[in-house]
């Protein structure tokens, strides 16, 4: 069974809540009328798109249709579908990966997104892919933080780096970055605790760990991916406008997306803030998180 | 984006001013933004239709009342109508008539069940219970060990069978530990799963089965968008929920989800996790909720805090002072103290309806540091130059407490500008209070003139 099939499938909910509503819609009605495109907006925002952009989507699909002359409602799935891909497959939407080694990449996002279990599956992803791992544990302040990124180091056969439960995590983070260069990592994931956007304390140590790592290696963290819980509302937007803020957010990646959860938010964010998404969970083993490809996404949400 | 519904709706009507009845075609315009709000807010979009049609009801033909603009009247509905559905605040947990009491945590992967459970042992403790911690969570890496970690901060002891795979063995073990240790209260923190699943529900309802708990806990992300409704139904048709706990409230987001949740299941929300710190956990206010739904701000929780730090007579002596322009720095330094004891102080100012709103605030931005700055130049003055500094300050002076405080002259100078501000503003503050009372029917929104 290909990636396409399991997105397919784990995006089986996804699908039949947001497309069966989509095309009963369109299949009900012959001609497009107000009420049609009043129902459209109410189906984004069902799902998490948020109203703003449902509003701004629907708006343009409405310009697309009157410019195209299309008479059926059955055009306007693909217009809209259209106008998703547009809005999402735009950006730099791979990890990047810097000339020199190691590729530093910290992950940030708010608290119980599945930060440290992400951090685990990416390590399996780019060991598998050939490239040399480690992972510094720079979650002080959770409990048994450290012990969750353990078990996945060890899971994942990767080398961590770790401290003591409720150390400065810039230390901690400079130290990875030591040891990667040391070691000859390629790739060097820093896991961080879990902190609401809104605690400016919490963001400056953040933006500390930020600025230690640019001192140790010039440009890094080459990678800030701020972690999103596809359950999450509109409260999302504010959450990559924040984290961007402090330490430039570069990347999104998106988890739990197996879920009832529709993930429309990042839609939300993309057209807010312009940050793409990089990678998404699609379920709870090891394998399963992924690059995202916007085609595969929107094949899947609207097949 | 839509940052205070108060204003938008204020905008609605100022073009029907005057009116002494509100019309079908009023309410409407300003149900669209009430709309609005509620969706920005994450509310369930069908919970939103409802609840809107039940608002159109009550409002449409309503007389106004006299003190009251069109856009209060529509708040006013709107906010009585949200507090009534988020239900009367209830956050006693059903106690067994014989001990020991069973408490099951439930709920989706990073809601925050074992921060939870601790924070809930730490808060049943206080009101003088025994309460055992079990940690029934086998599939999280290290989540045994997250809650035994918790336990030892809070000196709570911890049930784990790290070699036990079912969770119903433990549970059952874990009660019968509780019998003999003469535990009260049982916790027990279970595993979450990332979506709502036939796993998860047979292995929650085996538990229940078997366990019989008193009291079946929903924990809840406040930041959940819309799917908060399939979670909230599907885990109350299966285990019948007694309440349910909102986590992650410190944050920004509206918590649209409380309104969801609510609605679809009927439950109480009993607590609300307002922070990071094991005592972070607070009974849940259904009227505070409305209002921070709507983008009002947190007026009461403000209030509250405020009364916490300041005793009734030194708020009158203190009121008196402002009124009468006699603030002079010493009571600038005072205030400082109490203000610093109410929380952080972006905490503080983001409850002030108005403020709420992020961008307001980002222009605000409060350095707490700052603060010590402050506290060390008034400290440097002599008991004249506090009482009076725009006569006795002169160049030399000011040289001579920038030496003292560690600071420079341009500093000073920025106090006293600052000082001088505060003192209108506070003013402002006193006159908005005034007019608060003339009006006299929505004490909770102090943003009306």
């Amino acid at each position: 069974m290909g990636f396409f099939n399991r997105l397919k499938d784990s995006l089986a909910k996804t699908r039949q809540g947001f497309v069966e509503k989509i095309d009963t819609l369109v299949h009900r009605r012959k001609e497009i009328d107000e009420d049609v495109y009043e129902e459209l907006e109410e189906i984004l925002v069902q799902a998490d798109v948020g109203v703003a952009t449902a509003m701004e989507l629907v708006e343009n699909v409405r310009r697309i249709v009157k410019e195209r002359r299309i008479e059926d409602a059955a055009g306007i799935k693909p217009v809209l579908k259209e106008q998703i891909r547009e809005l999402l497959g735009t950006g730099n939407m791979t990890i990047n990966v810097y000339w020199q080694s190691p590729t530093v990449v910290l992950v940030v996002g708010v608290n119980g997104v599945g930060k440290t279990t992400t951090i685990g599956k990416m390590a399996h992803l780019y060991k598998m892919d050939g490239k040399r791992v480690l992972l510094g544990a720079a979650d002080t302040f959770r409990a048994a933080a450290i012990d969750q990124l353990e078990v996945w180091a060890e899971r994942v056969n990767v080398d961590l780096i770790k401290h003591r439960e409720g150390s400065d995590p810039a230390a901690v983070a400079y130290d990875s970055l030591q040891a990667a260069k040391a070691r000859g990592a390629d790739l060097l994931i820093i896991d961080t605790a879990g902190r609401l956007h809104t605690k400016s304390n919490l963001m400056e140590e953040l933006k500390k760990i930020g600025r230690v790592l640019d001192r140790a290696m010039p440009g890094a963290p080459h990678e800030v991916l701020l972690v999103l819980d596809a359950t999450t509302g509109q409260n999302a937007v504010n959450q990559a406008k924040l984290f961007g803020e402090a330490v430039g957010v570069t990347g999104i990646v998106l988890t739990k997306l197996d879920g009832s959860a529709k993930g429309g938010v990042v839609l939300g964010v993309k057209h807010a803030l312009n940050i793409p998404v990089k990678l998404i969970g699609i379920g709870e083993g090891i394998d399963d998180l992924r690059p995202f490809d916007v085609e595969e996404f929107v094949e899947a949400l609207f097949s | 984006m839509f940052a205070n519904l108060a204003e938008r709706l204020q905008d609605t009507f100022k073009k029907m001013r005057g009116k002494g009845r509100l019309t079908e075609a009023d309410v409407n315009e300003a149900l669209r933004e009430v709309r609005l709000a509620l969706l920005e807010a994450d509310v369930n979009f069908k919970v939103v239709k409802n609840f809107v049609a039940r608002i159109k009801e009550r409002a449409v033909g309503q007389e106004l009342l006299s003190s009251l603009n069109p856009a209060q009247h529509v708040i006013k509905i709107v906010h009585d109508e949200l507090t009534t559905l988020m239900g009367g605040s209830n956050s006693k947990i059903n106690l067994a008539p014989k001990p020991p009491t069973v408490i099951m945590m439930v709920g989706l992967n990073g809601a925050g069940k074992t921060t939870t459970s601790a924070k809930l042992a730490n808060l049943l403790r206080k009101q003088g219970r025994r309460p055992l911690l079990v940690a029934a969570d086998v599939y999280r890496p290290a989540a045994i060990k997250q809650l035994q970690v918790l336990g030892e901060q809070l000196k709570i002891q911890v049930f784990a069978r790290e070699e036990q795979q079912d969770p119903v063995a433990i549970g059952r073990a874990a009660v019968e530990k509780a019998a003999v240790g003469g535990f009260d209260i049982v916790i027990i923190d279970t595993a979450g799963r990332q979506e709502v699943n036939e796993e998860l529900m047979a292995e929650l309802e085996a538990m229940n089965s078997y366990l019989q708990p008193h009291e079946i806990l929903l924990v809840v992300d406040a930041m959940t968008g819309q799917t908060a409704v399939n979670v909230a139904e599907t885990f109350n048709r299966r285990l019948e929920l007694d309440g349910v706990v909102l986590t992650k409230l410190d944050g920004d987001t509206r918590g649209g989800a409380a309104l969801s949740v609510r609605s679809v299941t009927g439950k109480p929300i009993k607590f609300a996790g307002v922070g990071e710190k094991l005592d972070a956990l607070e009974p849940f206010h259904p009227d505070r909720m409305a209002e921070r739904i709507l983008g009002m701000g947190d007026m009461l929780t403000l209030i509250e805090k405020a009364q916490e730090n300041f005793d009734a007579g030194q708020m009158a002596r203190m009121q008196k002072k402002i009124r009468s322009m006699e603030f002079t720095l010493d009571d600038f330094l005072e205030q400082i103290s109490h203000v610093k004891k109410m929380g952080p102080l972006e905490q503080v100012l983001g409850m002030i309806p108005g403020l709420g709103g992020l961008k307001k605030l980002k222009d605000i931005q409060v350095d707490e540091k700052e603060l010590v700055y402050v506290e060390a130049i008034i400290r440097s003055m002599t008991p004249d130059e506090r009482q009076e500094p725009e006569r006795v300050l002169n160049g030399s002076r000011k040289r001579r407490i920038a030496r003292g405080s560690g600071t420079s002259v341009q500093e000073v100078n920025r106090l006293l500008k600052q000082f001088e501000q505060t003192k209108k503003m506070m003013r402002q503050l006193m006159d908005m209070e005034k007019s608060m009372k003339k009006g006299g029917k929505i004490p909770k929104m102090p943003f009306f003139n």
